[in-house]
């Protein structure tokens, strides 16, 4: 069996016919296996979903309980089989409940990793590589990142920039962008852990995410809505305060004393795009991989063959031919490339 | 190195302008000599560092690493420095025998530099470069590579140098051409450790006098007898001067403009200081200088080489108003009158095709004047400017002896049709807006893009009214209803049409502003194309 046969692009995503199941469709199908969470991964509407109980959880926190018919906790690590395929799910380090997810079917073995970091995120369990007896034959990799440009730092040293603006600008407020899921409590994590222990304010649209995790055992710290009584104006002058991007640019963001827009994403990295976006304080924090992570796992894996799925495909293609590693585009559509 | 480096860093990141201000004087504040002075100079594009060039930046991309994943890289960020700085990958070999000196300072940076050859600045470079991390690379790219392009002007690190210094700009445009890098002297007058230094140079700019608006009471208390008037040119206003063979060209904030204009510059055979606007001429009429149109002179403008073509087809020449210098001789402090005479006598041997002199208009009352006004003998001419007679020729905008009244604008009721979000403090509100009129097939064209005029208040109704009926999104832009029976009139006052080949109605206004809110305006009653056209002349 070639690998195409056990896991090929359709329209409706990544498609295994042989155990007749979709990983991450973006259409509505009979059994789907999930990643992890993020919108344009799993989507409502399938028959069955095969996922990690925290997945499932935060499905079920976006979409309603009834986000499908027959939700299928994964267990990590452990090998369950469908249609007599393999397949077991593996920590991918990218947000609370994403894995990796391998199939193994006769001979062949496929990886899908889904979105994955190899960052320190307090936050959620680290990427662990996919253990086999013999380099698999095809790791299918994101490239949200994938340009040497993009060389993430250390994100204590993010946050220490944030800290540090606070101190200089105490009678303004920090208004941090961040993504509901993943990006929000990774910030308040490694707010935390810098010992940073005021409340902090968020917008309504992280609270249930972000409560899930505090459920999760992932300590927050102290939390309140970003909500103003009436009359008060300048309550949240040298408060840090979380929400959607979107939000702050809303008539919402007109409530805070003097903000200072701040934005928690690794296109933050590029000068031009922290400017566009109207970002004073720019953090570069990723969900992804950088250029240099997505090599050193594609080294460390060795793996036959590498697929990649959605972001700059051509300049990490190049580097595998560069190093007579067999690479191709898969050219899936319905993938977000900017909203990390 | 770190401190211009994060002055970088703040600066490119920073929308506002007075927040710009603030940190270029806070740095020239906490920087000492003589790296403020470097970093001055490479804001203002007076640096320049002959052994790096871009080209060989690229060059030493290419052999450190591959060409394609470099011209990705490159494509992406769109700024060499920048991909520079972000893709370099330090080779922290140890070479204790050879250890560089830090690229500390920047006097260290442009010291070095000056003194190697192409060779040894490039490894130098290097070295450089694997000991900062990125965001020093990417000051030290910029800063040796020249171009900064980090939306600093010459003229707003000028202001800031006035901030820092407690002084007014025009001493420092003043002085500027005079001083030499790294502005010793200057700083060393700034920070109040010495007098003013002394403009030294052959051909140095005057800081130029002008004119305030003439308001209804000024016409109520002025005697008009006491001022001569002369037509408001729609050109670029310029100082032209020559001594001891220097000839040069300044903007009204002394910047050296001279290279975009060498026909004006070869034809400065004289030794004085005219003031005057820089205009196109038609150069099918041989016999007089006929004015062009502003967009005749927007060929000219911001190029830094001009071809010979251009030169033909757009020839520029200077329509002069006033005296300042005449051979060595100051005259500003003789009045306008004088001065006036002194000019006529001036300009008569010079190139016709090159110089000639902005007519007085000839008035008994101020009644007299506006009617002058309302009917110009040219479409570039945007009004009238007034000077008293007996005034000496004072820097900057003293209040009484120069006014300017302008026509008033023209104005046209225009249809709301798609709203962009601001920038900065607007950057909540949909604060942009681009505006169309009726097509003689009752559709809607854009015909301009505004963002001022309106009040605090209005601002809020409007975005009210965009967010409510909204369309379509396109990123930051929505397009709003826009229909015969529904929709938004803003009545869009402008300073005047060109024809345009870039936008779909075929003109382009100048200075377009919102001036009213017509709410009561029923959309089918805004104004057409065609009405539109007949206010080109």
């Amino acid at each position: 069996m070639n690998p195409a046969q056990l896991l090929h692009p359709t329209s409706k995503g990544l498609y295994c016919p042989p155990g007749d199941f979709y990983v991450d469709p973006v259409a509505s199908v009979p059994r789907a296996l999930i990643t992890h969470g993020h919108a344009d991964h799993a989507r409502p509407g399938h028959r069955q979903v095969w996922a990690t109980q925290q997945t499932l959880d935060i499905m079920a926190i976006r979409y309603g309980d009834d986000h499908c018919r027959q939700p299928q906790p994964m267990a990590l690590r452990e090998v369950f089989e469908v249609n007599g395929v393999k397949v077991s799910f593996w920590p991918a380090g990218h947000v609370l409940g994403s894995a990796q997810i391998l199939i193994q079917h006769a001979d062949v073995q496929i990886v899908v990793s889904g979105d994955y970091k190899r960052g320190t995120d307090p936050t959620c369990a680290p990427y662990e590589p996919v253990p086999t007896q013999r380099p698999i034959d095809v790791f299918i990799t994101e490239a949200t990142f994938a340009l040497p440009v993009f060389r993430h730092p250390a994100p204590s040293d993010e946050i220490a920039k944030l800290l540090r603006s606070v101190d200089q600008f105490p009678d303004r407020t920090h208004l941090v962008g961040v993504y509901a899921l993943g990006k929000a409590q990774r910030v308040l994590g490694l707010l935390r852990n810098a010992g940073y222990d005021e409340t902090i304010y968020i917008h309504g649209a992280l609270e249930k995410l972000c409560s899930y995790y505090a459920s999760q055992g992932i300590e927050l710290g102290d939390l309140q809505p970003a909500t103003l009584d009436k009359g008060q104006k300048h309550s949240f002058a040298g408060k840090i305060v979380l929400g959607p991007p979107s939000a702050f640019v809303d008539r919402w963001g007109r409530r805070f004393a003097d903000p200072i827009s701040c934005f928690a994403s690794g296109w933050m990295q590029i000068r031009q795009r922290a400017k566009q976006r109207g970002v004073e304080l720019p953090l570069i924090l990723s969900d992804h991989c950088d250029w240099d992570e997505l090599l050193t796992t594609i080294k460390e894996l060795n793996p036959g063959e590498v697929w990649v799925t959605h972001g700059r495909d051509d300049a990490l293609i190049r580097w595998c031919q560069l190093n007579q590693i067999q690479a191709r585009p898969l050219n899936l559509i319905g993938y977000e490339e900017d909203n990390e | 190195m770190k401190r211009f480096a994060q002055l970088l860093d703040r600066l490119v990141l920073t929308p506002s302008r007075n927040a710009k201000l603030q940190l270029l004087c806070d740095y020239f504040a906490k920087t000492p000599d003589p790296d403020r002075g470097i970093a001055l100079a490479a804001l203002t594009g007076r640096l320049d560092i002959a052994s790096v060039k871009p080209a060989m930046l690229r060059g030493l991309m290419a052999e450190r690493m591959d060409e394609v994943l470099f011209g990705l890289s490159y494509d992406y960020v769109g700024d060499l420095a920048e991909t520079i700085a972000l893709v370099w990958d330090q080779q922290a070999v140890a070479m204790p025998q050879q250890a560089a000196v830090e690229p500390a300072s920047l006097a260290n940076v442009v010291g070095s530099l000056q003194m190697a050859g192409k060779t040894d600045a490039l490894a130098i470079l290097i070295r450089w470069l694997d000991q900062l991390d990125s965001s020093g690379r990417y000051a030290l790219l910029k800063l040796v590579t020249g171009g900064l392009r980090i939306g600093v002007s010459a003229r707003l690190a000028k202001l800031a140098l006035a901030d820092y210094g407690k002084v007014d700009v025009t001493e420092v445009e003043e002085l500027w051409h005079g001083q030499e890098v790294p502005f010793l002297a200057l700083f060393a007058w700034l920070s109040g450790n010495s007098p003013k230094p002394r403009q030294m140079a052959a051909a140095p700019f005057r800081p130029v006098m002008l004119a305030n608006a003439l308001s209804e009471t000024d016409r109520q208390r002025l005697d008009a007898n006491l001022y001569a008037a002369e037509w408001k040119w729609d050109g670029i206003r310029i100082q032209a001067t020559a001594e001891a063979g220097v000839k040069r060209l300044y903007s009204r904030t002394g910047d050296d403009v001279g290279q975009a204009f060498p026909d004006l510059l070869e034809a400065m055979e004289f030794e004085g200081t005219l003031d005057g606007e820089l205009l196109v001429a038609r150069p099918e009429l041989r016999d007089r200088l006929e004015v062009g149109s502003f967009g005749d002179l927007q060929q000219r403008l911001n190029r830094k080489t001009v071809s010979k073509k251009l030169r033909v087809s757009h020839p520029v020449f200077l329509r002069a108003y006033d005296l300042l210098d005449e051979n060595g001789e100051n005259l500003r402090n003789l009045s306008f009158l004088e001065r006036r005479k002194r000019l006529e006598r001036f300009v008569n041997p010079l190139e016709q095709s090159r110089f000639d002199i902005s007519p007085l208009i000839e008035f008994q009352s101020w009644r007299e004047l506006a009617d002058n006004r309302e009917n110009p003998p040219h479409v570039a001419i945007e009004g009238v400017m007034i000077k008293q007679w007996q005034s000496t020729y004072q820097p900057g905008r003293p209040k009484g002896p120069w006014f300017k009244w302008k026509r008033d604008p023209m104005l046209i009721d225009a249809v709301l049709m798609y709203a962009q979000r601001g920038h900065g403090k607007r950057s909540s509100y949909y604060s942009d807006y681009t505006f169309g009129v009726w097509t003689d097939e009752g559709i809607l064209v854009p015909v301009g893009k505004a963002y001022f005029g309106f009040t605090d208040d209005e601002l809020k109704q409007i975005d009210k009214f965009v967010r409510e009926n909204t369309i379509e999104r396109f990123g930051p832009v929505r397009s709003v209803t826009a229909r015969k029976d529904f929709g938004l009139v803003f009545e869009v006052a402008f300073e005047g049409l060109n024809r345009s080949k870039r936008h779909k109605s075929g003109v382009a206004m100048r200075f377009p502003r919102i001036s009213r809110l017509r709410w009561d305006k029923p959309p089918n009653e805004a104004d057409t194309l065609a009405s539109l056209e007949n206010l080109i002349s």
